[in-house]
């Protein structure tokens, strides 16, 4: 079980937290412009990176907020965490 | 159990002859009597089941699984692999060992024919758990373990000592060693009287580490009452799980021996070397009286001495190699013990127990060659009744290898040993490959102060006792690596490597025949190492007998996977306070204990435990349901919604939000207004349903279905914060807060008006439909209560909700249902609420939807915006698939022969002329056109009726179907979803 | 049930003759038997270990089971022999080696049913067709409706599967007593048992003996299995794959077939393909053996349960999917302790039951919870992945389907459905809501 930095409360177990998928991808400006194919990549696909993954959780048992992390999807360790706000950091 | 054990057990002359007159750390001031294999035993408070048997001459423990050969003690501890044990008082236990059972009063056992059998009852103990936060986690009390804890103690770090066994010590307390010229116990002593007077330390014993995991978590069961039995104090919990925290942790686990494989190395009397001087030092118990010994290291000596010592006749010292260390040389020889270098055991004669070691001179060439140097050659057979076997120690690398700590193969050792360093966990004493004391003290200390220093603690550092002198390392000589002593004749089909599976030489020989190279194979094919030891002693040996067969390096052979748990931990235990009631919280509604006390049966929706109906006496759901619906349609019913989700929206952009999210239009809804609402998944299904209060310019109440609320909180924040930030707004859920009482029917206006209205509220509304319309709400008080009042109808009859704070709320329903006496009011719950919404063709959301359902499907394109230019879910709507005209629509159904209540969930099909059911055998599947989603018998319709998703179903209104039941087609007419008062003229009384 | 003259499927059948116990002997007269303890022994040669040649006319990346029957079936119904099975590990030592062996076919949805009603009736000739000892066994499996909700779907689900053709019926909680004695249908528990759904041929396999049993018919035939041959690379050539590259050398390739599940990202990243799919840990746990108590197999969606007793006696339990993505084959363990609470919870007799071993795999889990199986953008690069938890049951069906689909280069119309190209039209075969638990 991880223990999972929130931005906002600090490191507290994994238990407290729900995944929420790939990060930084946005919703399509102009949904109605793209094409069948395009909305459905918008819908259906994500990255499914093995190693480091930059991917969204949310506080649910704390303070309910979302933030993104960046994880290694191998070893599951968190490099780093940070707002939804801030860019993804430059991580080893 | 098989007869020879109670034989065995039951001859005079060998019972109760193995004690050592003194010694021990057993307590020979308190005897215990156990049973086993249905020979009454006595025992002593401090034995395990293993010692105070081969106290009394009993060394066969059971029979193996698939040969049913017998199997005995084979070690002093979890490392042991066949002396499986069922406990059967005080409960059934499957699979324990004799060698960690402790005995009490009162204790019955059987020997494991190789399944354990679980008890036919409930376990009635209890299981909890607690968490621990710790600076250092100490795995292991023996003697590096020890020191470390010490030395986190005196440095005032945050300390956590956990061990399996019953007291500290670890290998100290199977040997006689000193520490500062006293016996090293009375060292243990006092670290263990310093540690419990620490303010910061936890000292747990009979407490197994059994899993490591992520960011120095770590699982320990810590074992409270199975030692007492009968005498374990009511409300103890009988297993504790520790969820532990650390900072850094201290692996100390100590090391298992490892045999070495030979032909017939099964019988009982066969024990590895150390575990026999741990019977001898720590219980007191002599395993046998003529013992072999027989070594590839140096290890095994000190078992010979100390068994010689204490009285046992040791008729010979084997060992592989051709030169016996000096210094033990000269001990043996002071005893008068044979030594015989350069010669291995090759066999074992005996029957339930050895009564022989089959002695020849070791053939070096090994397992994968040919012709044996001793083929031909007539062993000698030296009598014996214990044959102790060492073929060096493998480190307990476990937890470290969990912690996914790479291992490397030490050919000194000829065993895994950790290679890396892990960030926080640290591996110190026999664990790391140490074996002398004084190295392990140190190296425990050390690896303490490491730690403590990375965590930025300031270190006290503990003087390391002084253990006696070592013999001169020029005394000793280096270990013959041995995986496997070659067989005479070349059989290997005796030469057990997983006596527990029954798995032998020959067995991993026909594995690499077959092809198979991966020791994950290997493993599949032999089954070794799946057994209840998980190959604790089997699986190192397994790598080196492939790695010998192949002439590969053991390290390129490599080992199966180390997985917690460490030991087996009872699925009770890991369940914990998390049974019945406490499976999964149950939520109630303030208005509970009044359904209670009206006789409501439950249903449970989510977490919530509802009101299905109130049956009155002699009333069944179908009466009942009838009954309450035929109130709420004809006089006044009420129900307890209070469930209902509720989300309080405040912020200047409420509004907004609400647009992006809901299919129609919210923004516009005016202040005192209320609207039906639609939300889709950005895949355009529907996701859940629900009114709109509009409670100021800047807030609304948004409602949603029970099962809904706390989903559709949480995918609105996941909108706002993630998607939209910028929109000032913010969401609580005020659901527990706000109690919700729909009261429904013709005569819900004299309740109403009854309790709020003029004459009995101080700020009385005006219920006529003039002043307050359908669709709006009002706010009010009742006796200084706040109450808020909306006219929503989930039923299609005049009808209002009552929204009151949760605490007020028992006070305010027993109002409203006085209040209705005259009118009979009837409280109704989630079947009849049901029933009155499927009349009037209202989907619930899980119900009539399934996640592929469009709100166009449910003919609800009303709903859908056309104005806005997006909101989630609108572009799905213009996919190929969304734009066919056989989607499946939510209609209405009617049986056709006004009786057939068909069953939720039954498939429909197109309407067969000859009205029979084509066999699917014969013509291949049916064609479905969808499904009964809802079916209800009406009192207002009186007939069942049913909703349906049905492909093209719009079009198919006034069409026959046919609805399979139990192999008979009923035909059911199409119709809109609408069937009762389709104009909408009943909502306003 | 289907068994052939040299096996028995059914554990308490099972008698030794192994050739070990024949020599050893037994020394104290007969034992006490224990049921079960005796699995069939595997053959003297299963594989051999040859060298990659330069080239193929089909290259299946992945061995596991379903690579396996894919070449299975390419030799048995298409005759195609020139093949390789590329695995990056140990044979069969991925999902198939991990998972917990249930085979059943009631899925609600049309086109689910079909496929997974093909693999069944392939399970139930398996152990003839590859003369191995799969120890397929017959034993049922209820799946527990505990609130009406559950009812109304699994009856649903239920009157689909007797359309289609699968065996099914909906049965009240008096009936699961009979079947599973130790199933608490007391209404005392949290979540009282309303009923369940059964389907009486579902069963459990012995899931190395079926990967082995492929693996050996395979070899036999000429397919060269090559592990620790890991995938590095695709060669491409405009629409066109002509190569592999592999940690033991290229090699050229008529058509490549994708059918490595827990690296199908991977792998589709190399072509620049994009595939909806995510990689979650999936755990699973033994417990030490036990004379028989469980006789069917058990599946709680409300209650997150499945479980059936192994052949050997030891009960296998699928946990919950680990809600992130990962590969590290390993889950977090409050997810084993729920697990567990949930076991108790269901089977109070198994309070005593000590978990031995938790493993993780990884499953492949797509937008709708079917598979993804037929072709690519790439025109001879075929795709078979996103089982989800489903992989093991579909293994005979898949490589059946998978083998045709490559043989004709046309989806077999059982593969059909599950085209890469519904996430963009939307017509998706969603069994969320309708498999019941996942496994």
């Amino acid at each position: 079980m991880q223990m999972i930095k929130c931005p906002w409360c600090g490191p507290r177990e994994e238990v407290e937290y729900h995944y929420g998928g790939q990060a930084h991808v946005a919703y399509p400006a102009e949904p109605a412009a793209l094409s069948d194919e395009e909305w459905a990549h918008y819908l259906f696909f994500r990255d499914n990176t093995r190693g480091l993954f930059a991917e969204r959780w949310v506080h649910t048992a704390g303070c309910r907020r979302w933030f993104n992390a960046v994880r290694d999807t191998v070893t599951y360790r968190f490099h780093a965490t940070y707002r939804p706000d801030e860019p993804r950091p430059v991580t080893a | 159990m098989s007869e020879t054990t109670s034989t065995t057990a039951t001859t005079a002359q060998a019972r109760g002859s193995f004690r050592t007159p003194t010694g021990g750390r057993v307590d020979r001031t308190s005897p215990v009597t156990f049973t086993f294999a249905g020979v009454e035993h006595t025992g002593y408070r401090g034995d395990t089941l293993a010692s105070a048997l081969l106290a009394d001459g009993v060394h066969q423990i059971g029979t193996s699984i698939k040969l049913g050969r017998p199997r005995g003690v084979g070690a002093a501890w979890a490392e042991d692999p066949s002396s499986l044990v069922q406990v059967e008082e005080p409960f059934p236990d499957p699979m324990l060992l004799a060698s960690t059972v402790e005995v009490f009063d009162g204790l019955v056992a059987d020997g494991v024919p190789g399944q354990g059998r679980l008890a036919d009852i409930a376990d009635s103990a209890r299981y909890d758990s607690r968490h621990l936060h710790v600076d250092l986690l100490v795995v292991g009390a023996g003697p590096a373990g020890l020191q470390a804890a010490l030395t986190a103690a005196r440095s005032g770090a945050r300390v956590a000592l956990l061990d399996e066994q019953s007291e500290a010590g670890g290998s100290l307390l199977g040997s006689d060693e000193l520490l500062d010229g006293r016996p090293a116990l009375e060292w243990v002593a006092d670290a263990v009287a310093e540690l419990a007077a620490a303010p910061e330390v936890v000292h747990l014993q009979r407490t197994t580490v059994f899993g490591v995991y992520d960011d120095g978590f770590a699982l320990a069961v810590e074992r409270r009452t199975d030692h007492l039995g009968g005498a374990a104090p009511e409300g103890t919990s009988r297993q504790r799980v520790w969820r532990v925290r650390a900072r850094r942790t201290v692996v100390a686990a100590g090391a298992h021996e490892r045999p070495v494989v030979f032909t017939d190395n099964d019988r009982p009397g066969t024990m590895l070397a150390g575990s026999a001087r741990t019977y001898l030092h720590r219980y007191g118990v002599l395993a046998g009286s003529r013992a072999v010994v027989f070594t590839t290291n140096d290890s095994a000596y000190r078992a010979a001495v100390d068994l010689a010592d204490a009285g046992v006749h040791v008729a010979a010292v084997v060992d592989t190699r051709d030169v016996a260390p000096a210094h033990w040389a000269v001990e043996l020889e002071r005893r008068g013990v044979p030594l015989r270098t350069a010669q291995a055991v090759v066999g074992t004669r005996g029957v339930e127990r050895v009564s022989a070691a089959l002695v020849a001179p070791y053939d070096r060439a090994g397992l994968a060659a040919g012709a044996r140097s001793s083929a031909g050659v007539e062993p000698e057979a030296i009598e014996c009744d214990l044959l102790l076997v060492s073929g060096g120690w493998n480190p307990a690398v476990h937890l470290h290898s969990q912690a996914r700590g790479k291992l490397a193969f030490d050919a000194g050792l000829g065993a895994f040993l950790p290679a890396e360093r892990l960030e926080d966990l640290l591996v110190a004493g026999s664990a790391a490959g140490t074996f002398d004391l004084s190295s392990c003290l140190r190296q425990g200390g050390a690896s303490a102060a490491t730690a403590l220093s990375e965590l930025g603690l300031d270190v006290t550092a503990v003087p390391v006792p002084s253990a006696a002198e070592q013999p001169p390392s020029s005394s000793s000589s280096a270990p013959d690596l041995v995986w496997v002593v070659p067989d005479p004749s070349g059989d290997s089909s005796r030469q057990f490597v997983d006596v527990q599976r029954d798995a032998t030489v020959a067995d991993v020989q026909r594995a690499l025949g077959a092809g198979l190279r991966s020791p994950e194979h290997v493993k599949r094919y032999t089954t070794i190492g799946t057994a209840h030891d998980q190959g604790k002693t089997s699986g190192v040996v397994t790598s080196g007998i492939i790695a010998e067969l192949l002439g590969a390096a053991p390290d390129a052979v490599g080992t199966t996977t180390f997985r917690p748990p460490y030991t087996p931990v009872a699925f009770a235990t890991l369940a914990g306070r998390d049974r019945g009631q406490l499976f999964d919280p149950v939520r109630t509604t303030s208005v509970h204990d009044w359904h209670v006390q009206a006789g409501a049966v439950w249903e449970d929706v989510g977490q919530w435990k509802r009101p299905r109906y109130y049956p009155l006496a002699g009333e069944d759901m179908e009466t009942a349901v009838l009954r309450e619906c035929a109130a709420a349609r004809t006089g006044v019913g009420i129900l307890d919604g209070s469930t209902l989700g509720k989300i309080d929206v405040q912020g200047p952009d409420a509004g907004v939000l609400l647009d992006r999210l809901y299919t129609n239009l919210m923004s516009s809804l005016a202040v005192g207004k209320v609207r039906y609402g639609v939300m889709c998944g950005a895949d355009g299904m529907v996701i859940d349903d629900g009114t709109v209060l509009r409670v100021a310019e800047d807030r609304f109440l948004v409602m949603t279905t029970t099962g809904g609320a706390a989903k559709i909180l949480e995918w609105m924040e996941e909108w706002h914060q993630t998607e939209w930030p910028e929109l000032r707004v913010h969401l609580a859920s005020v659901t527990e807060q706000w109690a919700a009482f729909p009261v429904v029917g013709p005569r819900s206006r004299d309740v109403i008006g009854a309790v709020f209205g003029a004459g009995g509220s101080e700020d009385g509304v005006d219920v006529s439909n003039e002043a307050f319309g359908f669709m709006t709400w009002q706010d009010t008080t009742l006796d200084g209560v706040p109450v808020r009042l909306a006219r929503i109808s989930f039923s299609g009859e005049l009808a209002w909700e009552v929204h009151v704070d949760s605490r007020y709320a028992l006070a305010v329903w027993e109002r409203l249902i006085a209040a209705g006496a005259p009118y009979a009011i009837t409280p109704y719950g989630t079947e009849t609420m049901h029933v009155l919404r499927a009349e009037k063709g209202y989907p619930i959301i899980g119900q009539d939807t399934d996640g592929t359902v469009t709100p166009q499907d449910l003919g609800m394109a009303w709903v859908v915006s056309k104005k806005k230019p997006d909101f989630v879910g609108k572009r799905s709507f213009a996919r190929a698939e969304n734009q066919r005209e056989d989607r499946k629509h939510l209609v209405g159904l009617l049986p056709v022969d006004r009786e057939t209540l068909l069953p939720e969930g039954s498939q429909i099909i197109e309407h067969r002329e000859d009205g029979v059911l084509p066999s699917v055998s014969e013509t291949g599947p049916v064609p479905m056109l969808g499904h009964v989603t809802s079916s209800y018998r009406s009192a207002y319709l009186e007939r069942p009726f049913a909703l349906a998703l049905v492909k093209g179903g719009r079009a198919r209104v006034g069409e026959l179907l046919h609805v399979p039941v139990k192999g008979r087609l009923v035909a059911v007419e199409v119709t809109s979803p609408v069937l009762v008062d389709p104009e909408g003229a009943r909502r306003d009384g | 049930m289907t068994t052939v003259d040299a096996f028995s499927t059914d554990p308490a059948d099972a008698v030794p003759h192994t050739p070990a116990a024949a020599a050893a002997g037994r020394l104290n007269g007969t034992p006490p038997r224990t049921p079960g303890a005796d699995l069939p022994e595997h053959p003297d040669a299963l594989w051999k270990n040859p060298e990659p040649k330069k080239a193929y006319d089909v290259v299946i990346v992945g061995g596991g089971g379903h690579g396996l029957a894919t070449a299975h079936y390419l030799v048995k119904n298409h005759g195609i022999t020139n093949v390789a099975v590329l695995e990056k590990g140990w044979l069969a030592g991925g999902n198939m080696a991990r998972n917990t062996t249930l085979i059943r076919s009631n899925y609600l949805w049309d086109e689910s049913a079909a496929i997974y009603e093909h693999s069944l009736k392939l399970w139930e000739g398996l152990e003839e067709d590859l003369g191995y000892p799969i120890l397929f066994s017959q034993r049922g499996v209820l799946n527990l409706a505990h609130t009406l909700q559950d009812v109304r779907d699994s009856v649903r689900r239920v009157e689909a599967n007797v359309l289609n053709g699968v065996d099914a019926e909906w049965i009240e909680p008096d009936e699961v007593r009979k079947i599973c004695p130790i199933v608490n249908t007391s209404s005392d528990i949290r979540y009282p048992v309303l009923g369940a759904t059964y389907q009486p041929r579902a069963g459990i396999a012995k899931h190395d003996y079926v990967g082995w049993g492929f693996a050996r018919r395979i070899d036999e035939a000429g397919v060269d299995i090559i592990q620790n041959c890991e995938v590095t690379g695709f060669v491409r050539d405009g629409n066109r794959v002509t190569g592999v590259r592999t940690t033991r050398g290229d090699i050229a390739c008529g058509t490549v077939a994708l059918a490595a599940a827990g690296s199908t990202s991977v792998l589709t990243d190399m072509l620049g393909l994009r595939v909806p799919i995510q990689s979650h840990p999936l755990q699973a746990l033994v417990s030490e053996l036990l004379e028989p108590v469980h006789p069917t197999i058990v599946m709680s969606n409300a209650v997150h349960v499945y479980v059936s007793q192994a052949h050997k006696g030891e009960l296998v339990m699928g946990a919950g999917v680990d809600a992130y993505n990962g590969y590290g084959q390993r889950g977090a363990f409050h997810i084993i302790e729920r697990q567990m609470a949930a076991a108790v919870e269901l089977f109070p007799v198994f309070a005593r039951a000590h978990l031995l071993r938790t493993w993780g795999g990884i499953v492949d889990t797509t937008p709708d919870a079917s598979p993804i199986v037929g072709r690519t953008p790439y025109d001879n690069v075929f795709l078979n992945c996103g089982w989800g938890t489903g992989g093991f049951k579909a293994t005979p069906g898949l490589g059946w389907v998978f083998a045709d689909t490559i043989a004709n280069d046309e989806p077999h119309p059982y593969a059909a459905p599950f085209s890469l190209d519904r996430f963009v039209t939307g017509r998706l075969v969603d069994e969320h809501g309708a498999a019941a638990v996942a496994h």
